[in-house]
Parts: structure tokens; C-alpha cells; sequence
């Protein structure tokens, strides 16, 4: 795979680089390099802590819009044991940027659905960036139902910079699509788990994440409107997205303090881009684990708890 | 974690003139020029081209609701600034500019209220507070006004214009988004009736959860009505929009509104509908 290197990744990379010419260079036993190698090694994990630890916030856009971070498909691949893709909305038609389908993770048969974001020029233009038309929205709603009607609980895994704004998708109700998914998410009666995977935003991310319980991994942003659009509409300078980054507090540490997220998912050292077995591995434990949990609330409590979850969401005075 | 936070701005309430000063006025459909009695008199809708100004939260209460009906609650809850946002300015400062000038605590006002002698739960935003946008304020009265509609068992009626989600409450505005559909989806379970009236604007945010959720959905002729902004679809796409793309008579023909209603019949159309639903 040909790296893509950030600017706060290089320094690391470059001395990953040094240790594995080391390391091809000590084919006969040599002491010395060997200790050389694993002091390196020791530096390398240490500067991967120093460097990932203190992150901005633009960082972790940076790293969630990396062009090697695993997708949907990357992960669905590797967490699950089968996995059947569905398509289409039965009204319109198939959104590429949209994927689901019935999956099976261990024994656990759950649906999951995620947006979808392509790698090469041609697979990003078929899906569409990963932005959804109201169709994406309407298919992820005909199969979370299904699961619903089966008590199988749901996955969504969000990776978005939005839905599209496009003609065909205003003539189509993007709006109505998203709105729609919000009221229906809010009371099915199966256990919904969202997972910020890469980016969100919008109605466009939220459109398939409401639920019981909602995760970030690592290296992610969530907020109303992409750093750009909010640059955009302050300043109509879509080049200072950095500090609308850091005004709007779209990282996941960001988003926990403030109750709108459950929990943070760690990521391989160096982030989710440098080992997307390890990511999978990672994510898939996570899944079960909090499929487990919520498997075992009736599904009354289930629904009161959700909608207390987001009642409490908000700050004002009175 | 302390949801409440007490904080005080120390706001005068003010009138807010929804309209220029002078006896005369042009109107932004025809240019022509109106006399503002005459046009307050045909409740801010042109007599030449049927244009509906914008109007605001007490001018729609005085016009839908029977007169000394609406009992507002919840008018004191106030915006804080969660997210120490700063654009241009402080978001801080701008919530205390605009309670100034509105004369508002927030972009909506919810409360009970009678048409023709028919009991709701009414809520309606005010544009000239920040662009009527949303943000925890917003989805808060609005999830409580639901709720006050359930255990009451009354229908609910929003009014919205707005350009959407508030962009300096960052991802918290988004949830009010979930927040407001979640009770909504409450209400229809409870099996009472929801009724959107979508004026101009109802876009973004707004657009893509209350506003499009209604069991009936009104809207006023020639409102803007979608989820993106013209502007950013415009650049997105590269290419001029289409004439009346994204107005109401637009979403009527894609089907996602049920009717266009001049401001002067919504208020006989409202009560046909309420006497519908309280029919059985
Ligand atoms: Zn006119």
C-alpha cells in the first residue's frame, strides 16, 4: 500500500524506516546492533505516545480523513464470520455511500449498516464520497426494521462528511429521509450501537446514529457541520476549517465531557490507519462486548434509557 | 455532571420592529411600494403578489391562536455557552445581543394555547433571534412542550423558520436534532396528532427533523424548505439551480408537503384538521 504521510506522522515513520534497515542489515547476530534496534524501538513507541497523546483537534480530522483509515467494508470484513450485503430502498434505489446488510460476529447474528467511503479515484466517485442521498438513509431504515422485526440487535458504524447537497437529493427529501431516521431509530425496539469510525457530520452522520449507545474511536471528529462548512459560513474562508476545528470541539475527548458520546475505542499506536487488523480486532471486541450489555435490558428499559439519553442532551439555565 | 447551569445575562427586554420604520413600505416579491397599515391589516402577506413577509413569534401567536389564549411556559430557560465557542465574536455576546433586540430568551416560544376553541400545545420560532436556529434551548422547550402535550393529551403544532442547526453549539445542537424526533416519536405513540407549519426559511437542522415530521405538513407559499442551503448546493454542483428549486410549491410536487396555506386560511385549516383528529 503506498503510505500517505501527515506532517506529525513523519517523524515517526522516518524512524520506523531507520529501525527496519537495521533490522535487515542484522541478518548475522550482531550484539550490538541488536541493542542499537531494540533502543530504537523503545524510542520509536515513545514518540508514537508523545506525539498521539497531545493531538489538536484538526490532527484527529486529519487522521479520520486519512486516506488509509479502514472503511466500513474494511472492518465488516474482518469482525464478521458472514456477512450479506443488502441493497436498495424498494422505492428508488441502491446508495452506494450507504452499506448493510446481515452479518454474523462470533455466533452473535446482528444488522450493521455504515456509510461508505471508496479508496481509488473510481470507487470515491461511485460512492459518492461517502455522502448518502435520501435513498442511503431510506435502505439503512428498510433493514434496521428488519432487524427489528427479528430482534436482531444493530451496528452503525458513521463515517461522513455529510449527506449530499445535490439537486436530485432535494428533490428526492433528503431532509425528510434524515428526519425520518431519527423518529424511527429513537423507539425500535432492538439494541442500536453507533461507532464514529472515521468522520461525522450532520444530519448526514446522524441520520444512521441514534441509539442506545455511542463510541468514537480514537482518532475521529463529530459536530453539526464539517470544519469547513462552519470556516465557511463564519468567516467564508474555507481554509481556516483548522480553527473552526478547534471552535466547535469535535474531538472525541471533547464530545464525552460534554454527555453526547459513551465511551472513547482505542486504536492501534499510530492510529487506525497503520494496522487495520489490530483496528478491526479492537473494534469487533468492543462490539461484542456492548452487544452482550445490551442484550440483557428488556426492551421497555432499553427504549427508556434511550430516550433519557438524549433527553439529558443539551446545557442551558433556568 | 450538572446538565442545569445557572447563569443569569441581565437582559431588558425590548420590542423588536419587525419592520422598517416609516408609513410605507417595498415589498421583496414585487417592489411595490405598500402602505404598512394595508399590509398589517392583510397580516404582512402583499396585496400585489402574495408575498409573506417574515413575521415574527407574536405576530403568528396574535394571528392563529384566540385571542388571550396562549399561556407561554418554560420562557425563562436561556442559552449558555457550552463549548466556549468564538467566531467572528462570542457566542456569548451574540446570544446577549440578540435577547436584547428580540426582546426573546430564545429562537421559540412554546406554550398552551386555543384555536377556535380547540386546546394545543403550540410552539413557534422567531426568526430575528440568530436566525431562529437550533440549539439546546430550542430542542429542550420543544421536547418539553411535547411532553406537557402528552400528559395533557393535546395535539402539537411547531411553526418553524429557521436556517438550522446553532453551529456554535457544535455537535450539541446536532443531538437536539435526535432529541426533538425522539419525542416526537413519543407522541405519536401516545397517538396524538402532529402538525408542522414550515414558513420561511425551514432549512438544515430544523428542516431534517421536526419541520418534516409532521403528520400534516403546511407550509406558506414561496418558503424555502430543504436540507442544504442553496448557496452550498449551488457550489457543490457547480451549476445554477433550477427557478423555484427548494420553495414550497416545489416540495408540494415532490410530495413532501400536504398543502400550501396563505397566512390568512391557515388558522380556519388548522381547526378543520384539529376537528379531524378529535373526532374519535
Ligand atoms: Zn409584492
Amino acid at each position: 500500500m503506498d503510505t500517505y504521510i501527515l506532517d506529525f506522522e513523519r517523524p515517526i515513520i522516518e524512524l520506523e524506516k531507520k529501525i527496519q534497515e537495521m533490522k535487515d542489515l542484522s541478518i548475522h547476530d550482531d550484539l550490538r546492533l541488536q541493542d542499537d534496534i531494540a533502543r530504537l524501538e523503545q524510542k520509536a513507541e515513545k514518540l508514537r505516545k508523545d506525539i498521539y497523546s497531545k493531538l489538536s483537534r484538526w490532527q484527529r480530522v486529519q487522521l479520520a480523513r486519512h486516506p488509509q483509515r479502514p472503511y466500513t467494508l474494511d472492518y465488516i470484513k474482518r469482525i464478521t464470520s458472514s456477512f450479506l450485503e443488502l441493497h436498495g430502498d424498494r422505492s428508488y434505489g441502491d446508495d452506494p455511500a450507504i452499506v448493510g446488510g446481515l452479518a454474523k460476529i462470533e455466533d452473535l447474528p446482528v444488522v450493521i449498516i455504515g456509510h461508505q467511503k471508496g479508496r481509488t479515484t473510481k470507487e470515491k466517485l461511485h460512492r459518492n464520497f461517502g455522502m448518502p442521498h435520501p435513498e442511503g438513509y431510506r435502505k439503512a431504515l428498510r433493514i434496521m426494521k428488519l432487524a427489528a422485526r427479528f430482534k436482531r440487535p444493530i451496528v452503525t458504524l458513521i463515517d461522513t462528511i455529510g449527506a449530499y447537497p445535490g439537486i436530485g437529493a432535494e428533490e428526492r427529501g433528503q431532509a425528510e429521509a434524515i428526519a425520518k431516521n431519527l423518529f424511527e431509530m429513537s423507539h425500535l425496539p432492538v439494541p442500536i450501537l453507533i461507532i464514529i469510525i472515521g468522520e461525522g457530520a450532520s444530519g448526514g452522520a446522524l441520520g444512521i446514529g441514534v441509539g442506545d449507545r455511542v463510541l468514537m474511536l480514537e482518532n475521529t471528529w463529530y459536530s453539526v457541520i464539517s470544519p469547513e462548512g462552519c470556516a465557511a459560513i463564519l468567516w467564508r474562508d474555507s481554509t481556516r476549517a483548522e480553527q473552526a476545528a478547534e471552535a466547535m470541539k469535535l474531538a472525541p475527548t471533547d464530545l464525552l465531557e460534554i454527555g453526547i458520546i459513551d465511551g472513547i475505542i482505542k486504536e492501534p499506536s499510530g492510529g487506525a490507519h497503520r494496522d487495520h487488523d489490530k483496528a478491526a480486532a479492537i473494534l469487533k471486541t468492543t462490539i461484542i462486548e456492548e452487544l452482550i450489555n445490551l442484550n440483557q435490558l428488556p426492551v421497555d428499559q432499553l427504549l427508556e434509557q434511550r430516550i433519557q439519553k438524549y433527553s439529558k442532551m443539551g446545557f442551558w439555565s433556568e | 455532571m450538572s446538565w442545569f447551569k445557572r447563569e443569569s445575562f441581565g437582559l431588558v427586554p425590548q420590542e423588536k420592529k419587525e419592520l422598517p420604520d416609516g408609513l410605507w413600505i417595498k415589498c421583496e416579491g414585487c417592489n411595490e411600494i405598500i402602505y404598512k397599515k394595508e399590509l398589517d391589516k392583510n397580516l404582512y402577506v402583499c396585496m400585489k403578489c402574495n408575498h409573506h413577509f417574515t413575521i415574527n413569534s407574536k405576530t403568528y401567536i396574535k394571528i392563529l391562536m384566540d385571542d388571550g389564549t396562549f399561556n407561554e411556559f418554560n420562557d425563562q430557560i436561556q442559552s449558555v455557552d457550552p463549548l466556549k465557542f468564538k467566531g467572528t465574536r462570542r457566542y456569548a455576546e451574540q446570544l446577549k445581543t440578540a435577547m436584547k433586540k428580540t426582546g426573546l430568551n430564545e429562537a421559540i416560544r412554546t406554550g398552551f394555547g386555543q384555536i377556535n376553541h380547540h386546546d394545543v400545545v403550540f410552539c413557534v420560532m422567531d426568526f430575528s433571534f440568530i436566525g431562529g436556529s437550533m440549539g439546546s434551548v430550542v430542542g429542550e422547550k420543544i421536547s418539553r412542550a411535547i411532553q406537557l402535550a402528552i400528559e395533557r393529551h393535546m395535539p402539537v403544532i411547531i411553526l418553524s423558520t429557521s436556517g438550522g442547526a446553532r453551529m456554535m453549539e457544535g455537535a450539541l445542537s446536532l443531538m437536539q436534532m435526535a432529541k426533538t424526533s425522539a419525542y416526537l416519536a413519543k407522541l405519536s405513540d401516545a397517538g396524538l396528532p402532529y402538525i408542522s407549519i414550515c414558513t420561511n426559511p425551514t432549512t438544515g437542522g430544523v428542516s431534517a427533523s421536526y419541520a418534516m415530521l409532521g403528520d400534516i405538513i403546511i407550509a406558506e407559499p414561496g418558503a424555502l424548505i430543504g436540507f442544504a442551503g442553496p448557496r452550498v448546493i449551488k457550489q457543490t454542483i457547480g451549476q445554477d439551480l433550477p427557478p423555484g428549486f427548494q420553495r414550497s410549491e416545489f416540495m408540494l410536487d415532490h410530495g413532501f408537503i400536504d398543502v400550501i396555506l396563505n397566512r390568512q386560511e391557515i388558522k380556519e385549516k388548522l381547526t378543520q384538521i384539529l376537528e379531524f383528529f378529535e373526532a374519535q
